[in-house]
């Protein structure tokens, strides 16, 4: 649906992103990911063909976005970061007046704002002023001009910035109800939003791709040893000195203890899989074992860890 | 360029500028109507005795080509308040992103917004064709002058709003926009004047630009091809420019 190769954008001398590739499928939710001022906005304006990019090549849908745009613009829906909508028009206006610049026919035009304003849970403030409208619902607002032509690609700068965490869930459940056989690309530099609504994670930084992958895979990528978190009762220094003599740790240190129970990290060599071997000869040590459990990187140490290493090389 | 010619509209008529800017110029066209029929007024009185001199006397040369003098000028003051907002807010409010992602091509914006503002400036001329009607009671207007008068009218305020929309792309400032508009359309105005104390080529030059020189014949009820081009041009490259200007602030941003 989304084939973007070797796109490079510069402003003046400046690159605003450089040489980046990727590709989405149908029904995919692609997350851009990168701290502020990384090019994801840039990124998302060359989608949605606002941006002519310098170099390299990105169609939408089968279209390029720059000799093709029309083609590529009556097929997506984008709604840029800071939700830019006419704050003098009612909702239900703005949405008449975005589905007659979105070419869509009259006889469609009511059946389907009404959809979208149900969609989107705008009903309420359908004859409000945008202007005077919460944060939350504009944000809906904004949606609902991105999906009134129901477009195969939905393009979502930042969704969820700068709104309440009630709403942050909110919006997140919306884009997911929203997906299905629609691919949706958003960036955010919020990572554990990435994990929650994305099948795979674009990472970029300073404008280059640094890497592409499902957020499963980038923990699993990265985590070079096993953590294993083990919770028992018993004699901690004992506890301890037995685990690190299993052939395959590497390091057991205590982690908290609280009322005679105890949480040691368990550290393995390379990644393997420890858990088995240290509950059996805990529990034939007659230790009380309560937990044992493995410990997954968050995508924000995987991000430091990706992007520092990046800068390392 | 329908759905962007009946927003711009309605952000007009649905706010008060349009009856602002309206009222305004119908209030300044009435006081410079009644002036000047009171002093013809006054005039007529003063000549009665005299029967060559009131044959002299021309309700079109003393009351309405004056009117329509004065109406140019003020149009010329309200014609930039109306053009300043139409593509700098857009640009200053981030609109312009949402707006060009949707399947139109400028040209569907620089039209829809370029007649809207035509729409109202010709809805305010429109209304002061009352005063003419007015005098239908008392004395026998020429009806031709009225109408090409109207006509140039037309033609001018349609001139500075295709400049004023072409200013408002450049910028986002709309103070920016407002007066550049105001400062060149009254340069065209005024560029004549100079015409006296230039070469005789650069004279030609002058005055054949100048907006006010091109006006003249309508309001003595000539319509001349030469400035039908004229102002039909004048729109048309200041829309044209605009069009590049969209282009080009696509690439450089």
């Amino acid at each position: 649906m989304i084939e973007v190769r070797n796109l490079t954008k510069y402003y003046g001398k400046q690159p605003g992103i450089e040489d980046v590739s990727f590709e989405a499928a149908q029904g995919e939710i692609l997350g851009f990911l990168g701290p502020n001022g990384a090019g994801k906005t840039t990124a998302m304006r060359i989608l949605a063909c606002y941006l002519p990019p310098t170099s390299g090549e990105a169609r939408v849908a089968g279209f390029d976005v720059l000799t093709e745009s029309r083609e590529v613009r009556r097929r997506i829906g984008y709604l840029p970061e800071s939700v830019p909508l006419y704050r003098d028009l009612t909702v239900s206006d703005y949405l008449e007046f975005v589905a007659r610049l979105k070419g869509m026919p009259s006889s469609q035009r009511g059946s389907r704002i009404r959809r979208v304003i149900e969609e989107c849970g705008v009903g309420e403030v359908r004859d409000r002023t945008i202007g005077k409208l919460s944060k939350g619902y504009r944000q809906r607002v904004g949606l609902s001009q991105a999906l009134i032509n129901d477009p195969e690609v939905l393009i979502l700068d930042e969704p969820t910035v700068g709104l309440d965490p009630q709403q942050i869930i909110e919006i997140r459940e919306l884009i997911r109800s929203l997906s299905g056989r629609r691919t949706i690309v958003l960036s955010t530099h919020i990572l554990p939003e990435a994990s929650l609504l994305c099948r795979r994670v674009i990472i970029i930084n300073k404008g280059r791709l640094v890497t592409a992958d499902t957020p499963e895979n980038l923990k699993n990528r990265l985590r070079r040893s096993m953590i294993v978190d083990v919770v028992l009762r018993g004699d901690l220094e004992a506890a301890r000195a037995l685990l690190s003599s299993l052939p395959d740790v590497k390091s057991a240190a205590a982690l908290v203890s609280k009322e005679g129970v105890h949480t040691i990290r368990v550290e393995s060599r390379d990644d393997r899989d420890t858990r088995e071997a240290l509950s059996r000869v805990l529990v034939e040590r007659g230790f009380g074992l309560l937990g044992v459990g493995t410990v997954d990187l968050s995508l924000e140490e995987i991000f430091v860890q990706i992007v520092t290493r990046e800068e390392l090389d | 360029m329908i759905a962007i010619y009946r927003r711009e509209l309605g952000y007009f008529y649905n706010s008060i500028v349009a009856y602002i800017v309206t009222m305004v110029f119908v209030l300044l066209a009435g006081y410079f109507f009644y002036n000047l029929l009171a002093f013809f007024n006054l005039a007529s009185i003063q000549v009665m005795q005299n029967p060559v001199a009131t044959q002299r006397l021309s309700l079109t040369e003393s009351v309405l080509q004056p009117l329509f003098a004065n109406m140019s000028v003020v149009l010329l003051l309200i014609a930039p308040m109306l053009t300043m907002r139409l593509l700098s807010e857009e640009r200053k409010l981030g609109t312009a992103e949402l707006l060009f992602s949707y399947p139109i091509s400028d040209w569907d914006v620089i039209l829809g917004k370029y007649l809207a503002a035509a729409t109202v400036l010709a809805g305010m001329i429109g209304i002061t064709t009352l005063f003419p009607l007015l005098l239908l009671g008392y004395a026998e207007p020429e009806w031709g002058p009225i109408v090409t008068g109207y006509i140039g009218l037309l033609f001018l305020g349609m001139a500075y709003t295709a400049m004023g929309l072409f200013f408002s792309s450049l910028s986002e400032n709309q103070v920016v926009a407002g007066v550049l508009t105001f400062g060149v359309s009254l340069l065209f105005l005024i560029i004549g004047w100079i015409a006296p104390f230039v070469p005789a080529e650069t004279a030609r030059v002058v005055s054949e630009i100048s907006v006010l020189e091109h006006f003249g014949n309508f309001s003595k009820g000539i319509i001349d091809t030469n400035d039908v081009v004229y102002y039909v041009n004048f729109s048309v490259f200041f829309l044209f420019l605009c069009s590049r200007v969209l282009e080009s602030n696509r690439w450089r941003s």
